[in-house]
């Protein structure tokens, strides 16, 4: 289950059709579109119910007012655009509307991080995470393939109340077979390892297994946890890292000042504090770019989670 | 130079022709980018640039300058396009559009090159920073115009209406906003009028796309009644059409004690026969065969 396989696809790419498989499950969903139905494929969903498909326009802030009058009504509601559109346009009808009321809307917001590529900064959502895990009552997962993507729609549409739910753009490779359980709030262990562990979220899941596979054959063993589930967050999964392999090296798509690496380093600060490195985007915007080019530019590779474990383990 | 220097219609038609050429040429260099709101807005651009607009490619912080701002930043293949070929930098340099390092990222930035004015890509910014640019020249006393080039699509988002409020509360006749009207937004037309005849559902007239999606994104119209009511001077013009553009523009220069918005009907892709009215081609490359053809379509 946790190697990586040839198959590779988009964690967007499981939006539209999980939820046409919930409607025929029974479920009574709503989904609103901003006009970005086509790329975050909720237009897929359109097609096949289209009684169930609300397209607002260019208008986040009233998709997101939309959204908590049909959840009002009893309806599942699904709300999707890119991630820097949904939250940063309309955060304050998020804040009112969604969080405080514990409305019934997921929201999945598509083409989040610097992969988003040749569209540039203004594309690129790097703070999405935070605001959406600053919200109290709002659950945040950030999955790491198609597969995990598909469970925590799922897992979403039945259980009650806000969520956020990142996804990205480019063709990645799959991690999980289609056997795989999504738990939230639950860390999933992709690797074990005595040295170091390695905590990684997104499309940076698989690069860190890349990584580890790299550090094992110096002899550096990792454990690699997949933290998508970073609101609630498993903080006995963290402390149980920093107990059992004594040194934490972080890895997102996202600015690592007040992101997953900020949430992991509290926990430790206040449990069992080890040495930690952050790999991630050092307080810059994005830019134009091919995705695989800005990973490489911005020190998101596999040899920099490497130089990171080895620069944490010598901290011990 | 200031671009008032007066070329002929015949030559801003050449301008129009080479725009037009390195939009989609750029375009399929960086194999991703948005031709189709960029070739709807050539002549809007050509107009602004090379007859109306008081600006100076030698001194892009001259603090007289006419401001031209792209509300819609995605498009910014017409911008770069025209200010190369206004001489703010090389044409040569359009190639390196979207590629890591350039200064000619996917969505505008201010200041980079030199001639950008606002920063954009998240949309329905511009006008609101024209209104405060329009302001700031009355403060200062001086006489530049704001021109301010918005997407229909765009139009769907509040802010546009609240930034509309407040250039006819303030009376900013220094200030002209251009819809380029053409109808089709991201994911589709925006609305019934130029759904093409084969495209349509039956019952509801809404669109139907090749793979089976129906969807009308959002309604605008009575657009120009829209405007009227929010306080402002409506124009409405062909937007292809050099010579009206320019009339239009230059009715606007004597409206006193309101803005003026000049509605462009425009054809999304126009230009380049598969990308007319095609909303695939709001972001997407050609291939290598289809820039050949676009090319020889543009002549
Ligand atoms: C706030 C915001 N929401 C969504 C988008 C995604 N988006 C990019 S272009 C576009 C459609 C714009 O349509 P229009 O203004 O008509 O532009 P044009 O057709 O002239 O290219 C959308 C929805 C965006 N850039 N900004």
């Amino acid at each position: 289950m946790a190697s990586v396989s040839e198959k590779i696809a988009a964690t967007r790419e499981a939006f539209g059709p999980t939820l046409i498989r919930l409607v025929q499950q029974g479920l009574d969903i709503a989904v609103v579109d901003a006009d970005l139905g086509v790329s975050t494929t909720a237009a897929a969903f359109g097609k096949e119910f289209p009684g169930r498909f609300f397209s607002v326009g260019v208008a986040e802030q009233n998709m997101i007012g939309v959204a908590a009058g049909l959840a009002g009504a009893g309806k599942t509601v699904f709300a999707s655009s890119f991630a820097v559109f949904v939250p940063y346009r309309c955060y304050d009808q998020i804040r009112i509307s969604l969080a405080y009321p514990k409305a019934n809307v997921k929201l999945v917001a598509s083409h989040g991080g610097l992969v988003t590529g040749e569209d540039g900064f203004s594309a690129q959502a790097l703070e999405d995470l935070t605001m959406m895990c600053s919200l109290p009552n709002f659950s945040v997962i950030f999955p790491a393939d198609v597969v995990e993507s598909a469970r925590a729609i799922e897992m979403a549409a039945h259980t009650p109340g806000p969520f956020y739910i990142r996804t990205f753009r480019p063709k990645i490779p799959v991690i999980y077979s289609d056997d795989f359980r999504f738990e939230l709030g639950k860390a999933h262990q992709l690797r074990d390892g005595r040295d170091a562990t390695i905590i990684a979220v997104g499309e940076m899941v698989y690069i860190a297994l890349q990584a580890a596979e790299k550090l094992a054959a110096e002899g550096v063993q990792c454990r690699v946890l997949n933290m998508s589930s970073l609101k609630p967050l498993d903080e006995r999964a963290i402390t149980a890292a920093a107990n059992e392999t004594g040194a934490i090296v972080t890895a997102e798509d996202h600015q690592i000042r007040i992101g997953l690496g900020s949430m992991v380093a509290q926990v430790t600060a206040g449990s069992h504090p080890v040495p930690m490195e952050f790999v991630g985007v050092h307080d810059r915007f994005g830019e134009s770019g091919k995705w695989e080019e800005l990973l490489e530019h911005f020190g998101l590779t596999s040899n920099a989670i490497a130089d990171a474990v080895r620069k944490a383990i010598s901290r011990k | 130079m200031t671009s008032t220097s007066e070329l002929s219609l015949e030559a801003l038609e050449d301008v129009a022709k080479r725009i037009r050429r390195d939009i989609v040429t750029m375009i399929a260099a960086a194999n991703s980018g948005h031709p189709g709101g960029s070739l709807s807005a050539v002549e809007i651009f050509v107009v602004l640039y090379f007859r109306i607009a008081r600006h100076d490619p030698n001194k892009p912080d001259w603090p007289d300058r006419d401001r031209v701002i792209l509300s819609k930043g995605h498009a910014t293949p017409i911008i770069y396009a025209t200010l190369a070929e206004a001489g703010y930098f090389p044409i040569d340099e359009l190639l390196t559009f979207r590629q890591l390092g350039t200064r000619l990222q996917g969505h505008i930035t201010t200041g980079t090159p030199h001639g950008v004015e606002n920063t954009a890509g998240s949309l329905a910014q511009g006008l609101p920073y024209s209104i405060g640019q329009a302001l700031a020249a009355r403060m200062d006393g001086r006489d530049y115009r704001v021109y301010c080039v918005l997407g229909d699509g765009e139009l769907n988002e509040g802010s546009i209406w609240e930034a509309a409020m407040s250039a006819s509360h303030y009376r900013l006749d220094n200030l002209t906003a251009i819809v380029d009207r053409n109808h089709i937004q991201n994911d589709g037309f925006g609305d019934e009028t130029l759904i093409p005849q084969n495209q349509r559902d039956e019952h509801t007239g809404a669109w139907v796309r090749a793979d089976g999606h129906t969807a009308n994104i959002m309604s605008l119209e009575p657009l120009a009644d829209k405007w009227r009511a929010f306080g402002w001077h409506v124009e409405e013009v062909d937007g292809h059409d050099l010579v009206a553009l320019i009339d239009a523009l230059e009715q606007a220069k004597s409206v006193k004690g309101q803005p003026t918005v000049i509605i462009a009907h425009t054809t999304k892709g126009k230009g380049v026969s598969f990308m007319e009215n095609n909303p695939v081609f709001h972001a997407r490359a050609p291939s290598p065969e289809q820039l050949e053809q676009a090319l020889r379509e543009i002549g």
